[in-house]
C-alpha cells in the first residue's frame, strides 16, 4: 500500500517534469536565451562580478580582460550551440598553474550565476549552460 | 553532557582554522536526515551536511518534529563536517507517546566518510559509507516489546547525484542508501528480537527536483525490517525545502511512517529547520 503511494508520487513528479519538457522548443540554447546579445551581457556582467570580489580578481592580476570577454563569449556561445567557434586555448592550458581551490571554483560558479542572472537568464537555461560547463573542472582544480 | 562536550570540542576545531565553510553551490549540502547525517529527511545521502569544500570546514544544526496520530517525535542534533570528507554528527531523539503517556529518548552518534566523487561534478556519484551508534535512554518498552538489546549500530554506503538541468532544465536529484540496521523504529523500540539481533539489509531511496536555488521538492522512501513482529511500515514522505541562505533551510514534509508499536497508519507532518552555523 505504501509502495504504491509512493509510486504514485513519483509519477506525479515525473509528469510535471514530462509537461515542462514539452513546452520547450526545438530552438538552440544559445537561441533560447536570445544570442550574441545575452552572452555579451552574461561576460560583461561577469568581469564586473569578479572585478568586486577580492579572493578571484586576484587570479586576473595581469590578464588581458579583451581577450578574457572574447574567449569566453566565444565559448559561451559554442557550448550553447551558437554559431561561434572557441578559438582560445584549453582549458588546462589556460588556468594549469593557477592552483585553483576547490572552494575558488566554486566562488567563480557563483559570480558566474549572478552574471546570467542580470543578463535575465532564466533559471533551468543557467542549469543548463552550467552542466555544459561542468565537466571542464576537473581539468582546472588543483592544477 | 555529551552533546555539550561535542560542540565544545567542534568549536575548538574551527578555532585552530581559518575558513568556514562557503565552498559549495547552494542548496547542494543538503539537509540533516533523522538521525543526523547530511541527507534529506529519512535519508542519509552520500553528501556530507554544510558547505565546506577540501579546504575547509563546516558545523550545522538543525530541529525536527514529526507529529503522528498517536505519537511526536523531537529531534536535536548539530553535525561537524570537515574538509569536504568526514562529517561527525550527534542527536538526540525524544519520542513522546501522545496517546500512551510517557516519553522514549535515544542518543545517536553518527560517522560518515566520503570515499568517491562530487555530487555535483564527477561522473559517477558522490559515494559515502557511514555508520550510526544509537544508545537508547529508556528501555522500558523495548524490553516490553521483546527487543534484543537497547544499543545498536546501522552501517550504510550511500550514492547521490545531481544532474543538472536534467529535469526539463531544472536539477535532478537521487539517492540511493543500502542500510544495515536491526533497529526497531530508529532504536527507539530497541534492536533486534531476542531470538533474531542480525543486521538486515534494507534499501532507501529519495527524488528531487530543485525548483530554484532556493527551493526543492521530492519524495523519500525508507525500507524497514520487522524484527518484533508488530508489523513495523516502510516509511516515505514527500517534502518541500526552502533554502534562503546557506545558513538558514526549513523543511515541511508529509510522512506516512504505517504501524508504530501496534498503532497502525502514523502518518503527519515533518517540519524541520536547520542551517551552518560556521
Ligand atoms: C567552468 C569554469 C570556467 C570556465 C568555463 C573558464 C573559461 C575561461 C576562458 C574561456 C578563458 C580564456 C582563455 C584564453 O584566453 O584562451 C579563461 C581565462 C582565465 N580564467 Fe577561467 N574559466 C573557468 C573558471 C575559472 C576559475 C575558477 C578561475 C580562477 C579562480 C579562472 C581564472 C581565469 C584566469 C585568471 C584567466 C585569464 C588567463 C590569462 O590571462 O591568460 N577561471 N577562463
Amino acid at each position: 500500500m505504501v509502495t504504491k503511494q509512493f509510486a504514485r508520487a513519483i509519477a506525479v513528479i515525473c509528469a510535471i517534469v514530462t509537461l515542462v519538457a514539452c513546452a520547450s522548443t526545438t530552438e538552440s540554447l544559445y537561441q533560447q536565451i536570445g544570442g550574441e546579445q545575452t552572452i555579451e551581457e552574461i561576460t560583461e556582467n561577469f568581469v564586473y562580478e569578479i572585478e568586486y570580489d577580492p579572493v578571484i580578481l586576484e587570479y586576473f592580476a595581469g590578464s588581458d580582460i579583451e581577450r578574457f570577454k572574447q574567449k569566453l563569449s566565444e565559448q559561451l556561445c559554442m557550448v550553447t550551440n551558437g554559431p561561434c567557434e572557441y578559438t582560445g586555448d584549453s582549458m588546462s592550458q589556460v588556468h594549469g598553474g593557477m592552483n585553483i581551490t576547490e572552494s575558488h571554483f566554486n566562488r567563480t560558479v557563483d559570480l558566474l550565476i549572478n552574471a546570467m542572472n542580470k543578463a535575465g537568464v532564466s533559471h533551468r537555461h543557467q542549469n543548463r549552460i552550467l552542466a555544459e560547463l561542468a565537466p571542464m573542472r576537473k581539468d582546472m582544480l588543483y592544477k | 553532557m555529551k552533546l555539550a562536550g561535542f560542540f565544545g570540542g567542534a568549536l575548538l576545531l574551527c578555532a585552530t582554522s581559518v575558513v568556514a565553510g562557503e565552498g559549495k553551490l547552494i542548496a547542494t549540502a543538503g539537509l540533516n536526515q533523522l538521525e543526523g547525517a547530511g541527507g534529506g529527511g529519512i535519508v542519509p545521502w552520500a553528501t556530507l551536511s554544510g558547505y565546506d569544500s577540501r579546504d575547509e570546514m563546516s558545523v550545522s544544526a538543525f530541529a525536527t518534529r514529526v507529529n503522528l496520530d498517536d505519537y511526536r517525535l523531537h529531534v536535536v542534533g548539530g553535525s561537524l563536517s570537515l574538509y569536504d570528507r568526514v562529517e561527525l554528527s550527534v542527536v538526540r531523539h525524544t519520542f513522546d507517546l501522545t496517546t500512551l503517556g510517557g516519553d522514549i529518548a535515544q542518543n545517536v552518534y553518527g560517522a560518515k566518510v566520503r570515499l568517491y566523487g562530487d555530487v555535483i561534478y564527477s561522473d559517477w556519484p558522490q559515494l559515502s559509507a557511514g555508520v550510526q551508534h544509537k544508545v537508547l535512554q529508556d528501555t522500558g518498552i523495548a524490553r516490553a516489546l521483546g527487543a534484543d538489546s537497547d544499543r545498536g549500530t546501522d552501517y550504510y554506503l550511500a550514492a547521490t547525484k545531481v544532474h543538472l538541468g536534467a529535469a526539463a532544465g531544472y536539477n535532478l536529484v537521487w539517492n540511493l542508501t543500502a542500510r544495515g540496521t536491526n533497529a526497531n523504529q530508529l532504536g527507539l523500540l530497541g534492536f533486534g528480537q531476542q531470538q533474531d539481533d542480525g543486521l538486515d539489509i534494507m534499501l532507501e531511496g529519495s527524488l528531487g527536483v530543485l525548483f530554484s536555488r532556493h527551493l526543492a521538492a521530492g519524495v523519500e522512501y525508507r525500507q524497514k525490517p520487522d524484527n518484533l513482529g508488530l508489523g513495523e511500515d516502510n516509511w516515505w514522505d514527500v517534502f518541500v525545502t526552502y533554502i534562503p541562505s546557506k545558513h538558514f533551510n526549513v523543511t515541511l514534509a508529509w510522512a506516512e511512517l504505517g504501524s508504530i508499536a501496534g498503532a497502525a497508519d502514523q502518518n503527519g507532518l515533518y517540519l524541520s529547520v536547520g542551517g551552518q552555523l560556521w
